[in-house]
């Protein structure tokens, strides 16, 4: 009986390992952000609507900001668009976009033709702040509370569920 | 012939990957130009997971090796380029992971199955062996 108890002892130890891999199985597509508790990343971007004045880290600052990394190439862009005009009509926090390795005039059509949810646009032609925010793939959505620091990345479409689900439960 | 006939077709078959994918102009410093090499195909690309930033013909691939050229040229040390990705796309961009406290039992797996290893086969030839000192003959003598 005794010479079982090792090997049994030493199956089950593998079965729970095994379990806890295929409990986080889910999870396993999604890269957590390094970004997270941290400050947002310093920028200044040409604004697309008005070219005067850049967009700059400190336009996040003293309300919640959700910061939505996009671009008229990307087609999640288009179906997500809609949530976006909602929750801009809900007024929980600002929209900040960050149009991507964009054309700026395709990007205003963009706009034009679909309603504009951002309170700003900055245009990042070269791609150069959507690496410092750790971006790999649009659209990309964070949720920045009044103090600057980064709360939540969602990475794809925003949808009322994912909006209800996943950022109004971190709001105040 | 077979055999040349099968080799030619070989070739052929890997032809496409003798186009690189990245075609900027190397950099003047050719010390500088192979630790761009080296960063660049230890660095994942995050749009494909299982390339390299080297392989991958991506978009934001060309963006990350602009990136990488550009802080080698700015006098980066290795880690330095590698902590500028990590503080950006988390420890999931490098291929060769590295060692922390969560990890820290998967790196020394290897030495503590040895470890186990070595602990059966002594026991197992104590126990033989104390057999043999018991009970001669036994085993020597069913088989012919």
């Amino acid at each position: 009986m005794n010479r079982f108890l090792l090997p049994l002892a030493a199956f089950a130890l593998l079965l729970l390992v095994l379990i806890a891999g295929l409990r986080h199985a889910s999870d396993k597509g999604i890269i957590v952000s390094p970004l997270l508790g941290k400050p947002a990343p310093q920028f200044s971007l040409p604004d697309l609507l008005d070219g005067n004045t850049p967009l700059q880290t400190k336009a996040l600052r003293g309300h919640w900001s959700l910061l939505n990394v996009w671009g008229t190439w990307c087609v999640e862009c288009r179906a997500e668009h809609q949530t976006l005009l909602t929750i801009k009509q809900q007024g929980r926090v600002l929209i900040f976009g960050i149009d991507w390795k964009d054309d700026d005039t395709q990007a205003r059509a963009f706009l034009n033709e679909l309603g504009n949810p951002y309170q700003r646009v900055g245009a990042d032609r070269e791609g150069r702040v959507a690496i410092d925010w750790g971006v790999y793939g649009a659209p990309e959505s964070f949720l920045i509370n009044p103090d600057g620091t980064v709360v939540y990345k969602h990475v794809g479409g925003l949808t009322p569920q994912i909006w209800q689900r996943e950022f109004l439960s971190r709001l105040p | 012939m077979r055999a040349a006939a099968s080799l030619v077709f070989g070739w052929l078959l890997f032809a496409p990957c003798a186009f690189a994918v990245d075609s900027s102009p190397p950099l003047p410093d050719p010390v500088m130009q192979q630790r761009y090499l080296a960063l660049t195909h230890e660095l994942r690309c995050m749009q494909c997971q299982n390339e390299s930033l080297a392989d991958s013909p991506v978009g934001l691939a060309a963006d990350l090796r602009r990136n990488v050229r550009e802080l080698v040229q700015a006098g980066e040390t290795d880690e330095q380029i590698r902590d500028h990705m990590v503080a950006r796309y988390g420890e999931f961009i490098l291929f060769r992971p590295r060692m922390n406290w969560r990890n820290a039992w998967l790196w020394s797996a290897p030495v503590l199955l040895m470890l186990i290893g070595v602990a059966v086969a002594v026991r197992v030839l104590r126990d033989r062996r104390q057999r043999l000192d018991e009970e001669p003959d036994v085993d020597e003598s069913v088989d012919p």
